[in-house]
């Protein structure tokens, strides 16, 4: 697992400065034969396979080792012998279908996240082009700040075909994906303009004094991580949750924040994920304390705050923000009358295709958009399956990860076809831009849906 | 708040969707949720009935279900509760044959033995060990898991009433060694060219086998004929072969099991089942009478669920709905009672297979379904245990594990959607 490389094991708290740690999977040689290995997990491992038959890079690539090598198999040749961690390593995309196919709760993602971490850290070169082109991927959301303040002129620069080839020759990003487009205003610039929390505030209040299932005074509030995907590319589905929250009385604060850490991790640089982490635990868990629940609109970002938070850090409060972090459309499930004002709405929407995000199947969400809007007149919504879009994140916007991220998705284009909707829907926002790269299919996300059906 | 439905079901298992059919076929709105995928996924694929009794092959279990000891959930619910859950599922699923007689038919397995069973995938039936027709069995040199000409011999051995050898060939596509078995199956599925372009998977195989069948008229494979186009895989193989190609049910991951899960989560979705997958029932909320709410643990955040009535299906010690350690053994989720001798010696006796009080441990439930405490009174008046979970069988001795999840999952749904309804 992880652990400090110096002399703070006394200070877990992430006090330490960042640098100084090291993600070590498994000490090299630590384990003498004939010796029981105890780590968490490890020993649970019988080698049933589930995992690298749930995978779905091994699904379409019969070189790459799977899951089962990847964690506990590698693991235990690592502590019994001088065997390095294994390049392969980078070929997993960090889907974690593995994790919910184990029948034995070993903890494969995480092993893979540290096993990713010590590969890039020990293994690949900090001057090489590679290494670069992935930090810059992962850490999209200063590029992102950049690019947005000028949203035009970047997104006629990143959309020419110029721009496209160079960075592919150069970089190793793709030139056979479109640069997804800045928003002409961001979220977090519409949030202020529309006054704010302030202003969420006093509306919720508003709405509160209205309604007939709550009180004025009641605490309703939740802290959105909207992540910089809705800030900077998709504002209208941030726009979509803020409306549909205050519609139900909630007072919305909207925090500074950083990326999730989610690209971070898939690429191997949990330095920056730490960083990442260590910023927004300490704004949402001052929050938390306060009596706000998170909410968040992108599968991956609820996922990194609750799972790989708590697995790969250990900041004060990194627990506590886990245990109130909720998808947005999961909080309404268990708080709110939504199955019933859904069942009794109408709206005007085109038929969807709905694709549930790998992410979103680990939390156990894959299902509840379709069995919500299945009661909603207007729409039909058909689920295009259980298969895997291909991009995870970053992963299908690599030059030589390409052809394998489109392999994948070849399923899920041919079930998307095949319903009735020629409109896609998924919360993810990378799984929207496979969907949208394969079918030409323009995609929503559940809480425009949402807002539809149900703000006035 | 909560998320509130009619019946809630725990478990994503046999039992547990047997129970949520049959409780959504009352009517009522049913939710199921399951700590992981679904265990059908690494169950053969063959459904038991009963099997074995005191070392003896059964050969009607309908019929033998009255020389069961006391406490087995087949005398405590009758063997109508049996016929029931096997109603619904031969109701539900397609491609499975056995439902013509209440007689067990016998299937080879991977390991060369011989299993009593009560349904089987059509793409295991030309296997079966009663018919006399001549056998090749087929493995793989990259899949260590079914030894073909070991398990040719082991048949042999128990007098099976035809000739069979076994020979270990190399699978066309030259997969690495421990690929995943969905490998092997999209070669066939997709009918891959292989040697270097030459002919495709499906031609290469029928190319390399056939010089081996010396006669045979069947030929058994491990269970990886194909997935999505599975029939046709083995239509194509049997007329290219002139042999009947059948499957040998395989150990986890399995793709019978897999096509098994397929189907009745397909049938779930159509009768208006909630299905979420992925984590654990961790806590519950009683008023002393009855649960009023159960809490799963979705990816550390505590969910609240709430229902009228309750099925538990969980597993039993393998499946983890059973739990142990050096003083107890208890049930993990409703803390039911489990009988079980208090001293842990007495738990198991000498001999793998000897009659081991730890493979009949789980709930003892009442003719309602319902699990009992230490005074035999109901624990809940609204939770139900189906399958695994529930004790007084010793599934894997009797080969009854199916059966039991069928008959206690009928039940358990069935009463628990009526009582909404």
């Amino acid at each position: 697992m992880s652990s400090p490389s110096d002399t703070d094991v006394d200070d877990p708290t992430g006090s330490a400065p960042d640098d100084d740690w090291t993600y070590v999977f498994g000490e090299q040689g630590s384990l003498a034969p004939g010796e029981s290995d105890l780590r968490p997990g490890a020993d649970s491992c019988y080698k049933c396979s589930s995992c690298d038959t749930s995978c779905p890079v091994a699904e379409v690539d019969d070189s790459f080792p799977g899951p089962k090598f990847q964690g506990p198999e590698q693991w235990r040749l690592k502590r019994q012998g001088d065997e390095d961690i294994d390049p392969s390593v980078m070929e997993c995309s960090n889907c974690m279908r593995c994790d919910s196919a184990c029948p034995s709760g070993v903890p494969l993602s995480q092993m893979h996240n540290t096993a990713r971490a010590e590969y890039v850290e020990e293994h690949v070169s900090k001057t090489s082009l590679k290494y670069w082109r992935n930090r810059v991927l992962s850490n999209y959301g200063l590029l992102a700040r950049l690019g947005s303040k000028v949203p035009r002129l970047t997104n006629v620069v990143m959309g020419s075909r110029l721009t496209q080839l160079v960075n592919d020759r150069v970089f190793g990003i793709t030139s056979e994906r479109e640069f997804p487009e800045f928003a002409e205003q961001t979220f977090v610039e519409w949030w202020d303009e529309r006054g704010g929390d302030e202003g969420s505030r006093r509306r919720a209040r508003e709405t509160r004094a209205e309604r007939d299932d709550c009180e004025v005074d009641d605490e309703k509030r939740v802290a959105y991580f909207h992540g910089d995907y809705s800030n900077f590319n998709t504002p209208e589905v941030a726009q979509a949750m803020v409306r549909v929250f205050e519609q139900y009385g909630y007072e919305v604060a909207v925090p500074d924040q950083r990326c999730s850490g989610t690209p971070m991790f898939a690429n191997g640089m949990l330095d920056d994920a730490r960083r990442a982490a260590k910023f927004n635990v300490e704004t949402f868990h001052a929050l938390v304390e306060d009596g706000y629940d998170v909410v968040c609109s992108c599968t991956s970002c609820s996922m990194a705050l609750r799972q790989e938070y708590p697995e790969l850090f250990e900041f004060e409060g990194t627990e506590t923000v886990s245990a109130h972090t909720y998808e947005a459309l999961e909080y309404l499930r268990i708080h709110e009358s939504v199955r019933e004002d859904v069942a009794d709405s109408a709206v005007e929407f085109p038929d969807l295709a709905y694709h549930a995000p790998c992410h979103a199947r680990n939390q156990g969400l894959d299902r509840q958009a379709v069995e919500l809007f299945g009661d909603l007149e207007g729409v039909a919504v058909d689920d295009v399956g259980d298969s895997c879009s291909g991009i995870s994140g970053t992963y299908g916007w690599k030059s030589e990860k390409y052809d394998t991220s489109m392999a994948i998705g070849e399923e899920m284009f041919d079930h998307m076809e095949s319903v009735e909707g020629e409109t896609g829907m998924t919360e993810c926002p990378t799984c929207a831009m496979q969907m949208e790269h394969g079918t030409g299919y323009e995609i929503r996300h559940p809480l425009e849906l949402l807002d539809a059906a149900l703000v006035d | 708040m909560a998320i509130e439905d009619d019946v809630l079901v725990v478990g994503g298992g046999l039992a547990g969707v047997t129970a949520a059919l049959a409780a959504a076929d009352t009517g009522v709105r049913v939710r199921l949720v399951s700590h992981k995928e679904s265990t059908l996924r690494q169950a053969s694929g063959v459904v038991d009935a009963l099997g074995a009794l005191d070392g003896t092959l059964v050969s009607d279990p309908y019929e033998a279900v009255e020389r069961l000891s006391d406490g087995h959930p087949y005398r405590t619910l009758g063997a109508d509760a049996l016929r029931s859950g096997f109603d619904l599922f031969d109701g539900t699923v397609t491609g499975y044959e056995g439902s013509h007689t209440d007689a067990n038919a016998l299937v080879p397995t991977h390991g060369g033995t011989v299993k009593p069973t009560a349904r089987y995938p059509e793409s295991v039936a030309p296997g079966l060990a009663s018919d006399d027709r001549p056998m090749l069995l087929v493995g793989f040199e990259t899949l260590p898991d079914f030894d073909a000409p070991r398990a040719a011999a082991h048949l042999e051995r128990v007098g099976v009433p035809f000739a069979v050898h076994g020979v270990t060939l190399d699978f066309p596509g030259n997969l690495r060694a421990d690929a995943a078995v969905t490998r092997y199956a999209d070669l066939l599925d997709e009918a891959v060219p292989v040697d270097g372009g030459r002919v495709d998977a499906r031609t290469a195989l029928v190319e390399r086998v056939k010089s081996h069948l010396s006669g045979a008229e069947r030929v058994g494979f491990p269970a990886l004929l194909g997935h999505e186009a599975h029939d046709e895989v083995r239509a194509e193989l049997s007329q290219r072969l002139g042999a009947d190609a059948f499957e040998v049910p395989m150990g986890p991951p399995s793709l019978p099991g897999t096509r098994l899960a397929d189907q009745l989560y397909a049938a779930m979705d159509d009768a208006g089942v909630g299905i979420e997958t992925g984590n654990p029932v961790v806590d519950v909320t009683t008023d002393g009478e009855r649960v009023t709410e159960v809490t799963v643990e979705r990816t550390h955040t505590a969910v609240p669920y709430a229902a009228e009535q309750y099925v538990l299906a969980t597993g039993g010690l393998v499946g983890k709905g059973i739990a142990s350690n050096r003083e107890s053994v208890r049930e993990r989720v409703f803390d039911c009672h489990v009988p079980h001798p208090a001293d842990r010696y007495d738990w198991s006796v000498e001999g793998a297979y000897g009659d081991h009080a730890f493979a009949r441990f789980g709930v003892r439930i009442d003719a309602d379904g319902r699990p009992l405490d230490a005074s035999e009174d109901v624990e809940y008046e609204n939770l139900r245990a189906a399958g695994g979970v529930v004790g007084g069988a010793d599934v894997a001795a009797e080969k009854s594990a199916s059966g039991v999840s069928l008959a206690t999952g009928f039940t358990a749904g069935r009463l628990a959607g009526e009582e909404v309804s």
